[in-house]
């Protein structure tokens, strides 16, 4: 871990890597609910960093951080979100090329592993998630599409993601889901929040009900 | 025509509703938002008695005019521009009554490029967690105003602004910016660090509320990684592969996967609001506010570390 000093009022902590960044920031949030932490405008997490920005002492606050222990990210310990999907994308015959497997074989490997949200970004509401490892890693289209649709399950790099809302994208695009992941009324706004976890179902277009269609927390 | 609300008689290129911003909501994607020139914003409330963070318009570079459905204390700040109500030349950073149905006229900006507009009773839109800002990244709160829209007002506060006039600095025709470098400026040559903060760039016509662009010299990079995306705040001075530096406002994308080479001193941001394409641009170190002996300043000197990270960073 180090950090790096961002203007005059934040700070990026760098770790080793995205399960170091993960129990960085659950520690971070679990000493901000009971009170120890200074003050902080925000704790927003990415790949290998997390930013403290609106600190009133940032030396102060690195000084600090040198000392805390930090127990490993625990799994299980937040809510797991379930996300019903068709994988009905229009490049999952492109990513079971990429990873030498047929078509039901991807919606098995992508619907039984186990997401943690990384981070969000790109647009409010858009995780970026972890769990299906390097070894399925895939390139983002050599052209974005200018419109992908809202609820596009898609896949770049190692991660999962999914469009909030129509948008141009590049990420190569496996399914659909009819969750909602961002509603503005809703606390929070996001479905998908940084920690939470995430399974996508697997659903048969022919047989879906408006009940299974819905991004359901639990 | 006697409702709390206004109707808008001209657009303007940009007209947005914009108040402090919406805060606290970087991790799950949402920009800070809010008006480019706070201290404008500040003010142009403290002149009608409104709070100093309420809704207000900005325009931008040619102004706006608007039709009260009630009487109301309005004011302008932010660029120097005519304002008239009803053809009539009133007073420009000044609590000025517009009468119900009267065109309220915000001139093109004679200098600098975003004007404040404030309500008696502020701009009454519903927030979006938390704040009625225009975000013209994701979308977040009203779209920027239309010929013909109509847009609500808050309640009469029937406080007199507390002041009738104050001066304010008019746009410099230089746009002085005091840096810190990093988080990642060892990504940068030693050569491209001295060229930031050695030559002078200059604000591109393609700026806008995510980012002042500018034109100048490219700087190189010492790291060609890919940097895995990773948190950026306001002011942030980022570099993308075409090596122009672009100085990140207040709709800027919370995560990012250009560098940052270094990040402008919040206090030196509404100046940069107001600069129009063509200023000069100075980059210039800042030193660090009173830092403490020891861990601290060692990590300030360790920032040469190259990432490992790869292909993490592109955006969906």
């Amino acid at each position: 871990m180090r950090t790096l000093p961002v203007g005059d009022r934040a700070l990026l902590v760098e770790l080793a890597d995205g399960e170091e960044t993960a129990a960085l920031h659950a520690e971070l949030l679990r000493r901000r609910a009971e009170g120890t932490l200074p003050p902080v405008g925000e704790i927003v997490p990415a790949a290998r960093t997390v930013l403290l920005d609106g600190l009133d002492d940032p030396a102060g606050f690195a000084a600090g951080l040198a000392g805390w222990e930090i127990a490993p990210a625990r799994a299980g310990v937040t809510n797991t979100v379930e996300l019903p999907v068709r994988y009905d994308g229009p490049d999952l015959a492109e990513v079971a090329a990429l990873w030498g497997v047929r078509e039901e074989e991807v919606v098995r490997i992508h619907s039984t592993a186990e997401f943690r949200v990384a981070f969000c970004g790109f647009a409010p509401g858009f995780g970026y998630l972890t769990g299906l490892g390097e070894r399925y890693a895939v390139p983002r289209r050599a052209t974005p599409r200018t419109a992908v649709p809202a609820g596009s399950v898609a896949l770049a790099g190692p991660y999962t993601g999914v469009y909030p809302r129509a948008s141009p994208g590049g990420w190569q695009l496996i399914g659909t889901t009819d969750g909602v992941l961002w509603d503005p009324a809703r606390t929070p706004a996001a479905l998908l929040t940084p920690g939470a976890r995430v399974r996508f179902t697997p659903v048969n277009e022919h047989t879906k009900s408006d009940a299974d269609n819905e991004g359901t927390a639990r | 025509m006697t409702d709390r609300a206004f109707a808008v008689v001209r657009a303007g290129a940009l007209t947005t509703v914009q108040d402090s911003g919406r805060y606290g909501h970087a991790h799950l994607g949402v920009p800070r938002s809010g008006a480019l020139d706070l201290p404008a914003l500040r003010l142009v409330n403290r002149l009608v008695g409104n709070p100093a963070g309420a809704a207000a318009l900005e325009t931008t570079l040619d102004g706006c005019a608007v039709r009260p459905r009630c009487p109301v204390v309005v004011a302008v700040t932010g660029a120097p521009c005519a304002v008239s109500v009803d053809g009539r030349p009133v007073a420009w950073g000044a609590a000025v009554r517009v009468p119900a149905g009267a065109v309220l006229d915000i001139g093109p900006a004679v200098r600098g490029v975003r004007a404040y507009v404030a309500f008696g009773g502020g701009i009454a839109v519903e927030p979006v967690l938390g704040s009625r800002s225009t975000d013209l990244l994701s979308g977040l709160g009203p779209a920027p105003l239309r010929d013909g829209e109509v847009i609500p007002l808050g309640p009469s506060t029937g406080r007199p602004g507390p002041v009738d006039w104050t001066p304010v600095p008019a746009p410099p025709a230089e746009l002085v910016l005091r840096i810190r470098l990093g988080p990642r400026d060892g990504w940068f040559t030693a050569a491209a660090l001295r060229t930031l903060v050695t030559r002078v760039y200059r604000v591109s016509s393609a700026s806008n509320r995510i980012g002042l662009r500018t034109e100048g010299p490219p700087l190189e990079r010492a790291v060609r990684d890919e940097l895995p995306s990773e948190g950026v705040v306001t002011g942030a001075v980022q570099v993308p592969p075409d090596g122009r530096p672009v100085v990140f406002l207040s709709d800027h994308p919370t995560t990012g996967g250009y560098p940052v080479a270094a990040v402008v001193m919040e206090r030196d941001l509404p100046a940069a609001a107001q600069a129009a394409p063509g200023t000069p641009v100075r980059f210039v170190p800042s030193a660090p506010r009173a830092a403490r002996p020891g861990q601290f300043s060692a990590v300030l000197t360790r920032h040469g570390r190259t990432s490992g990270g790869r292909g993490q960073g592109a955006v969906p």
